[in-house]
């Protein structure tokens, strides 16, 4: 037993010297704030979108959605129990899936086209073909231990999912089974985005971190810091090299990769809302962040200035994402309404 | 906002009862590892990344409909008004 003790109390001290040792070094990386070095850069001025489609259709609350890769279609989750694919051009509804548990909490398109999947507190993520003549369901990934938060597919073969267990987990959809977990947050997770190049993965939690993932090793290379409440939200900057976290402490935060830092931080004092949801613009330049406050609050991601608002929910936005080409915003809500704006 | 999930999960019966840790030096071991590979990061400036950041920023800006605007012929999501031929 004091053994034991002897040993805890050494690895203890070794934590905290190796914390105070990440402490210093990001500290000497740190030579000059990104807010002031984007002062040389030009203004986008006032962003001013115009709501052009209002989807109706969902009998009650939005809570996610996610867009094709055509930039055309793109998929909704409620707890109406259903999931509903949209022709975001007409505004016509292409296909409802009826789902076997309506606490649904994510959704997402596979790259192909051929298939969604969702999840939420029945703890699965099922994936569904929606190419066939009706919604078949291909998959029931069921393992996780805690509610499904958050999925991503890499591919028709594999997706991401991050849930109220703590952990992530890298599925192989052919044989339904898990291929990586990924261990190491001490909080539900809440929220995952896949890098550009998809080699890695980022996470947002309820311990307030954001780590990012080796999707093959399986490792966690990085932890970020700063965030005082559970992270909601989180996406990578289209370069790959940052990302953008949203909290529930009603701010956003850029960390960037490679100074492995906080580089920015979002927030403003009339701003007491908790942050939902975010999506990039193409460029990086501006950030779509969803409110409790019912709205959607733009962004200047280089200055740290807020440029515009979406308004016109009459409850908290949910979700938000930008189609791939770009050409658009899309905002989903508890109002149980998606509103498309550009 | 998971405060709320974790209510409903509890109220529906799915919570897991996580198992405490039953070795709580080998979960110690655990956390200086992953404390030694963080340390072990190569970190560039500050200066730098910023640096980069607005250069693909302003390099990409022209790509970005949201950012340059988008002409009413060519936005897909605009309602289109009929036309009359008169």
């Amino acid at each position: 037993m004091a053994a034991e003790k002897a040993e805890m109390d050494a690895l203890k001290k070794e934590c905290d010297a190796l914390r105070t040792q990440i402490e210093a070094a990001r500290k000497a990386a740190n030579d000059g704030s990104m807010s002031a070095a984007a002062g040389g850069v030009a203004s986008v001025g006032r962003v001013q979108l115009k709501l052009r489609k209002n989807l109706k259709g969902h009998l009650a609350k939005i809570y996610a959605m996610h867009w094709s890769a055509d930039s055309r279609s793109m998929v909704s989750a409620s707890q109406d129990g259903k999931l509903l694919v949209w022709d975001t051009f007409t505004g016509n509804k292409l296909v409802a899936v009826p789902l076997k548990s309506a606490w649904v909490m994510s959704v997402d398109f596979a790259p192909s086209g051929n298939l969604v999947a969702s999840g939420g507190l029945d703890n699965i993520c099922t994936v569904y073909n929606i190419k066939a003549a009706s919604p078949k369901t291909l998959r029931e990934l069921d393992a996780h231990t805690g509610y499904l938060s958050c999925c991503r597919f890499l591919s028709d073969s594999e997706i991401l999912t991050a849930s109220g267990d703590t952990t992530c987990c890298l599925w192989d959809l052919e044989t339904g089974k898990q291929k990586i977990i990924f261990t190491n947050h001490i909080g539900d997770c809440m929220s995952l985005a896949l890098s550009p190049d998809m080699n890695y993965f980022i996470s947002g939690a309820c311990d307030s971190l954001a780590k990012l993932w080796d999707v093959r090793e399986g490792a966690c290379k990085q932890t970020f810091s700063g965030h005082t409440s559970d992270i909601n939200a989180i996406a990578f900057f289209p370069s790959g090299n940052a990302v953008i976290t949203g909290s529930d402490d009603c701010s956003c935060k850029m960390y960037d990769l490679r100074a492995d830092q906080e580089v920015l931080d979002y927030t403003d004092s009339s701003l007491n809302a908790g942050v939902t949801s975010l999506a990039l613009s193409n460029s990086g330049r501006l950030i779509f962040a969803g409110y409790d406050d019912f709205n959607c609050h733009i962004w200047d991601s280089l200055k740290g200035e807020k440029v515009g608002v979406l308004s016109g929910h009459d409850n908290r936005v949910s979700c938000t994402g930008v189609p791939e080409d770009g050409m658009g915003v899309c905002t989903g809500s508890w109002d149980s309404f998606l509103k498309l704006w550009n | 906002m998971a405060a709320s999930w974790r209510l409903r999960a509890v109220l529906s019966s799915r919570m897991s009862s996580k198992a405490p840790s039953s070795n709580s030096v080998a979960h110690a071991r655990r956390i200086v590892q992953q404390l030694k590979v963080e340390a072990g990061f190569e970190r560039i400036k500050v200066s730098k990344a910023s640096a980069d950041l607005m250069t693909y920023c302003t390099e990409n800006a022209r790509n970005d409909p949201l950012l340059m605007g988008i002409q009413a012929s060519e936005n897909p999501f605009k309602d289109k008004k009929p036309c009359t031929i008169l």
